[in-house]
């Protein structure tokens, strides 16, 4: 654990957490875990180390290992690095039956890299997961908070040229999604 | 025809901005029933109108919500499930993202009834985008006063939000939902307590889907008993389903329920008929977790009646020759399709999200997929038919959740109904060892289309 070092989130992230908190009621603001995680995975890479998630606790006023045993259950949460770009391939029935494998086969031989494997210059990784609710435009794919549907190997391409030039990594959301209360 | 309620001003402009969907008479339950209502009446009309719950169970909601404890100096929480998960349905997105205020209308009137001041709306996370949406929606609502502190003048006082999830079909299931809510893993409850009496933090809750507290709108504008009128006996109302696979129009669609699933897959007003005008093969017909029915006992019962869209006709025959209407996920199958292959995404998404409390469905699930992936591999034999068989029967009814049972119905209905197809792949896997990508899709230039029988 040599390695730890001084999290300190933006002044942006810590009051878009402390207002998350006044949402649930007094005592309660370990309700607010899963969105501060989000906010601290959004601000640090796209994955969650040890020193954020210890951060985090200490905000909530929880023990750490309230926060490990739920950021290893929820599958949006990266508790490794991850490229830049995290592009996440449905492959459940409807988007399967569109020919998901086919887009899959094509991200891994495009860039070179197999299902859960970053590129060797971090800017991509590859993640199948299960339905992600676009059964009636499949095959589809997340990039972020972005939906990417009814796919053809050209969107793929494009897609892919596309997130080659970005410079900042994906993220779910940002400091405008949430209302302030 | 059909009968459109909850998608009526679907096509209206601007509909998902608080303006365009107030001038279509929006909020008017709101006014209604804080006006004109005690909370109690709400309540009476929604069991009047012989709701049922839209997120699979199909349980009476006016009933659930009488359930409701009321202890004095406790507070009550209403929590809206769009925790929407299930493979093959994606309507409450659609709902959200194009008619958010619908929502927002429907939590207002339901928290009335109920005397929840606090709501949360539980989203799941990879929804973000619909966050944004929802967060906005809810601010236009707080401006022009149908949120916040005496609604319309009213002692009723209101705080709705927004929670998103992180990734677990399992919140979909109620106590998981409240448990992730307060910040947990996803791990279903022991029921009893139901969280009618102890939920969101001990207090009394009742958590709805996002289709049932938007249904309360029309409900208590048009009256319960004129609700009741649409459909077909209990089946009453409007549902709304997801159509997805190999059909010409998928989307979703509002249906009258008790139009035939011959019409729903054939007529242009819906599916549009089978893509590519092959033959049909077999239909899920409420998201992954009902039976799969072949083509022959979809389309018709086992005594030869036409199946029609509602909670009663689609269970004609129990789990023998009929199936589900659950969340309305509708997955339709061409003549080409592998059942062993689909079954195999269907095995692979249970056990990877199986939460792990309960050894039969943790460890069957992965069982099933396993043995699946043996027979897709080409090293099953027939005994390994008897044993999936077996696993999902021990799977099934001995779990805290139904997310045993909604794993171990996809494996017993695909061997029911298909047994020779594992046959076929256990006796003749050569065939199949060289498929390597297991379907070609219309939309994507790929060498040839693989038929596994």
């Amino acid at each position: 654990m040599s390695e730890l070092k001084e999290v300190r989130f933006s002044a942006e992230s810590e009051d878009l957490i402390q207002n998350l908190i006044k949402r649930y009621p007094e005592g309660k603001q370990k309700s607010a875990l899963i969105p501060a995680l989000h906010i601290a995975q959004a601000e640090y890479d796209g994955w969650l180390s040890v020193p954020v998630m210890d951060k985090i606790a200490e905000i909530l006023n929880i023990k750490p290992i309230e926060v490990y045993e739920v950021a290893s259950f929820y599958s949006m949460f990266n508790l490794n690095p991850v490229g830049k770009c995290l592009i996440e391939v449905c492959r459940t029935s409807s988007c399967w039956l569109r020919g998901a494998n086919d887009v899959v086969a094509h991200i891994e031989k495009r860039l070179g890299i197999k299902d859960g494997e970053t590129t060797p210059d971090g800017k991509f990784t590859l993640k199948t997961v299960e339905c992600l609710g676009s059964c009636g435009t499949a095959p589809m794919l997340q990039i972020g908070e972005h939906f990417h549907e009814n796919l053809t190997l050209e969107n793929v391409d494009e897609l892919i040229n596309k997130y080659k030039t970005e410079t900042s990594h994906s993220k779910y959301l940002d400091g405008s999604t949430f209302r302030k209360y | 025809m059909a009968r459109k309620i909850l998608l009526e001003h679907i096509d209206v402009p601007g509909i998902n901005t608080y303006d365009v969907y107030r001038s279509k008479g929006g909020y008017a339950s709101v006014e209604k029933a804080l006006k004109t209502m005690n909370p109690q009446d709400v309540v009476e009309e929604v069991k009047k109108s012989g709701l049922r719950g839209r997120g699979g169970a199909g349980f009476p909601t006016g009933m659930k919500w009488s359930f409701l404890a009321k202890p004095e100096g406790v507070p009550s929480y209403l929590v809206c499930n769009a925790d929407e998960s299930e493979p093959g349905t994606f309507k409450d997105r659609y709902l959200m993202e194009y008619l958010p205020h619908l929502l927002i209308e429907g939590m207002i009137t339901s928290s009335y009834a109920l005397g929840a001041n606090t709501s949360y709306i539980y989203i799941r996370g990879e929804y973000f985008y619909l966050v944004r949406i929802l967060e906005k929606a809810i601010s236009e609502a707080y401006a022009n006063g149908w949120l916040g502190k005496n609604i319309l003048g009213t002692n009723y006082s209101l705080d709705l939000y927004v929670h998103p999830g992180a990734g677990a079909y399992i919140c979909g299931e109620e106590t998981a939902l409240l448990e992730s809510l307060e910040g947990k893993r996803g791990n279903p409850r022991i029921k009893p307590p139901f969280p009618a009496i102890a939920g969101l933090y001990g207090c009394p809750t009742v958590v709805n889907n996002v289709e049932t507290i938007a249904a309360v709108v029309p409900i208590i504008n048009m009256t319960g008993d004129e609700y009741a009128k649409i459909g077909i006996g209990r089946s009453a109302g409007t549902k709304l389903i997801s159509a997805s696979g190999h059909i010409k129009k998928p989307g979703v669609y509002e249906i009258e329920m008790g139009i035939t699933v011959e019409d729903f897959i054939y007529s242009d007003e819906y599916c549009g008929g089978i893509l590519n005008d092959k033959k049909l093969k077999a239909v899920v017909a409420g998201g992954s977790s009902v039976p799969i029915l072949p083509a022959d006992l979809i389309l018709t019962t086992a005594n030869g009646e036409k199946r029609l869209m509602s909670y009663e006709s689609l269970a004609d025959g129990g789990f023998a020759t009929g199936t589900m209407l659950g969340s309305g996920g509708f997955i339709v199958m061409d003549e080409s399709t592998s059942i062993v292959q689909n079954l195999h995404t269907f095995a692979r998404f249970y056990h990877h999200e199986s939460c792990g409390q309960c050894s039969p469905c943790r460890e069957g699930t992965g069982w099933m997929e396993k043995i699946i992936h043996k027979i897709l591999d080409g090293h099953g034999t027939l005994e390994d038919i008897d044993l999936l068989w077996d696993i999902q029967r021990k799977i099934e009814g001995n779990t805290i959740c139904p997310l045993g049972d909604a794993a171990a119905w996809p494996v017993a209905s695909a061997i029911r109904h298909f047994r020779h197809e594992f046959e076929e792949f256990v006796k003749n896997p050569s065939a199949q060892r060289e498929v390597k990508y297991y379907f070609h899709c219309n939309n994507i230039d790929t060498a040839a289309a693989y038929s596994s029988i």
